[in-house]
């Protein structure tokens, strides 16, 4: 399988509330010290669930 | 050509002197006995593509009105002492944000719902400390209604000049009397429009002071964007805590009110030269006072008025000197002892200060007045 | 490419003053969108709040934007839709800022259905001040005011706002997010009062006192409680307990106010 999207993560804004990881359907990342960081990047589809609920503009997804 | 005159009662030449001003927005809250200037201004402001709205409380008077002037409209408001009241926290953000307006204030007596249809002197202090942190005040005190036309144009000139909120202050008795007033041509009068931003719209700060203690305003809707807080903010209207900037900001507004004393004082002096006694007043009760000065002088009585028209700032210079020349000042006025505690902090202990005060509904006549002169002399 | 929300953010603002997890920055980017959407002009649009933590968002926004005093922000948006009806007006703020404080302002200009989009982030609590009970917090909840549980009745915000005279009303939460784009778009194109309500989370000043163990507790919570208004046509009472309606709740075509004063100047001028 390979990544339908690549996830940009913009740690400086990253609160660390974990909703991204939560409700990525694919699993796709995972929590680190407080920061977001792509765990499983070939795993994404692409949904933008991650981006869309991240309150802290801390995301983006490029769409490959 | 002669001049159209009419005989206007104090608060339609309220309205036609903020429309000779420029005056195209006014936001209000009926309130006795202020609502006539809301009434004219419904009628005329449509006819000249105007907005009138009648608000639903005080405070969302003053808030449309700071909206208002934001896209750049010369707003007014009118009320008396509880819409004052309530309007209290609004006005402090137009002073912060220095927002140009004019607030009428057609004073009845008080606290609170206090007497409605009767006459009150009783905010003069209150428009110079009615809300919470430092900030400059311009409080005007016309006393006929001819100079409620000419201070409500004056008002409007001051807010837009100094980019802060101007209170006009008369009290019911000058409000609801009607006397014959000649209306000024176009152009007779000055009028001043605030200043608006020379720079590149990516350069403008709204409350940049690099070029003077008033930075120039630009308005909502045009290529200028920038941002609006009743926070503590920066040059760039962005919030701060940093303690330098808050100081220069806070400090700097003041500045345009005490550098710029002498364009916005304003008093008329009446038989003060070689007075022994002055009288202070302002207002309806500066008519009483002028009767009395007339009267005392055919008794060969040495007495002056002393009329500010400007009462905030408060014409500082001048009464301490007619305290060094004077036995007495008295101060009459409809409060129990307001603009007399201004008096006594200026005149310095220089002269006896001797108060007359009234809050029963009725005027001070001049009978009232002359018998405190002759007391003191 | 990403979609770029920087476009509409003033350079430099962020990261945002919003708690971790605080569901209202994932209302400010369906706003953003919804901006796009309708493709308003910067300078010609307005974005007006009061105070509070949802109040600081038009701070972040390159647009014209007014940060007023608490629950005052329908009267001074008022104001400068009246005197610029050209103009878009946004206004966005919290429940305490808008229904309580501000009450009377916002059932007020729903009544008169200026033309405006206000977007209340509803998160049960003030935030901002520490999490004392507002309006919406639920009765038997717990705020630092109300630590033996809120006597307290709520507003429905938006049956609040029907009844008041608004002529869109919409609810989403912050969980839906791209409903939130989705209303407010529809709110802006709609001419007359559009008030979109967004259900959001307070981890930090609500959700620890009332036994949410993390803001994905939370914002679950929001996932579950939420019935879109066709659905809810089809289930019991008893299926219903509990939950929020949420879509299109309200929608009715009715003389905007500014073009009923717009009407006011003609005759004035005819007459």
């Amino acid at each position: 399988m390979s990544a339908k999207a690549e996830i940009e993560i913009i740690e400086r804004y990253c609160k660390g509330c974990s909703i991204c990881v939560e409700f990525c359907p694919t699993k796709v990342l995972e929590m680190d010290a407080f920061v977001v960081k792509v765990a499983n990047a070939d795993a994404c589809i692409a949904c933008n669930q991650c981006e869309l609920r991240c309150p802290d503009f801390a995301i983006k997804v490029h769409k490959l | 050509m002669a001049k159209k005159v009419a005989l206007l009662q104090g608060n339609t030449a309220c309205a036609y002197g903020a429309l000779y001003a420029g005056c195209n927005f006014f936001g209000g809250y009926p309130i006795t006995p202020s609502t006539e200037v809301a009434e004219v201004l419904s009628e005329e402001l449509p006819k000249i593509g105007g907005k009138f709205i009648q608000m639903e409380d005080e405070i969302g008077a003053m808030a449309s009105v700071i909206g208002a002037s934001l896209t750049g409209q010369k707003a007014l408001t009118a009320t008396s002492g509880p819409g004052v009241s309530l309007k209290q926290e609004l006005i402090g953000y137009a002073c912060i944000a220095e927002t140009p307006c004019v607030i009428i204030n057609v004073m009845r007596g008080g606290p609170s719902t206090g007497m409605p249809t009767g006459p009150g002197q009783s905010d003069v202090q209150q428009a110079k400390w009615g809300t919470h942190g430092d900030h400059p005040v311009i409080a005007l005190v016309p006393a006929s209604c001819q100079e409620i036309f000419s201070e409500t144009v004056r008002a409007f000139n001051l807010a837009e000049k100094y980019r802060m909120p101007v209170q006009v202050l008369y009290d019911e008795i000058v409000g609801h009397m009607r006397e014959r007033i000649e209306f000024p041509e176009p152009g007779e009068l000055e009028v001043i429009d605030r200043e608006a931003p020379s720079c590149s719209p990516e350069d403008y700060k709204p409350f940049d002071p690099s070029n003077g203690d008033v930075p120039p305003l630009a308005a909502f809707g045009s290529e200028y964007r920038f941002h609006v807080t009743g926070l503590n903010k920066a040059a760039d209207g962005f919030p701060t805590t940093k303690a330098e900037l808050v100081d220069a900001e806070q400090r700097r507004q003041l500045r345009k009110i005490d550098a710029n004393i002498a364009d916005i004082e304003s008093y008329e002096e009446y038989q003060t030269d070689d007075a022994e006694v002055v009288i202070f007043a302002y207002g309806s009760t500066s008519r009483s006072a002028r009767y009395a000065v007339n009267e005392l002088r055919k008794e060969g009585v040495k007495a002056g008025l002393f009329r500010p028209i400007t009462l905030w700032p408060f014409p500082e210079k001048r009464v301490a000197e007619l305290a060094q020349q004077a036995k007495a000042i008295i101060v009459p006025e409809l409060n129990l002892g307001q603009m007399n505690l201004e008096v006594e902090r200026v005149a310095k202990g220089a002269c006896e200060i001797i108060g007359i005060h009234r809050v029963d509904g009725e005027p001070i006549n001049p009978g009232q007045i002359m018998a405190q002169v002759k007391e003191v002399v | 490419m990403a979609y770029d929300y920087e476009k509409h953010i003033r350079a430099g603002k962020l990261p945002h003053i919003w708690c971790p997890g605080c569901g209202h920055g994932i209302a400010m980017k369906g706003l953003i969108r919804a901006l796009d959407t309708c493709g308003l002009e910067k300078n010609n649009t307005a974005i007006v709040s009061g105070i509070g933590c949802a109040s600081r968002l038009p701070g972040y926004m390159d647009y014209n934007t007014l940060h007023t005093a608490h629950g005052r922000a329908a009267a001074f948006a008022t104001g400068v839709k009246m005197s610029k009806p050209e103009m878009n007006v946004i206004v966005v703020g919290g429940d305490g800022d808008g229904t309580a404080i501000g009450g009377n302002h916002f059932i007020h200009a729903c009544r008169r259905n200026i033309d405006m989009t206000y977007v209340i982030l509803n998160n049960y609590i003030y935030g901002m001040t520490g999490g004392q009970f507002s309006p919406c917090t639920p009765t038997g909840h717990k705020a630092s005011t109300t630590v033996y549980g809120n006597p307290d009745p709520i507003f429905d915000i938006s049956k609040l706002a029907i009844g008041a005279g608004a002529t869109f009303v919409a609810r989403t939460t912050a969980f839906h997010a791209t409903q939130i784009d989705k209303l407010i778009a529809e709110g802006i194109k709609h001419k007359g009062m559009a008030i979109i309500e967004v259900l959001d989370d307070c981890p930090t000043t609500y959700g620890r006192r009332n036994k949410f163990r993390s803001v994905v507790d939370m914002m679950k919570r929001l996932k579950e409680i939420a019935v879109p208004v066709a659905a809810a046509s089809k289930m019991t009472a008893e299926q219903l307990e509990g939950k929020v309606l949420t879509g299109v709740l309200y929608k009715e075509d009715k003389p905007e106010y500014t073009e009923q004063y717009a009407q006011v100047i003609e005759r004035a001028k005819g007459a």
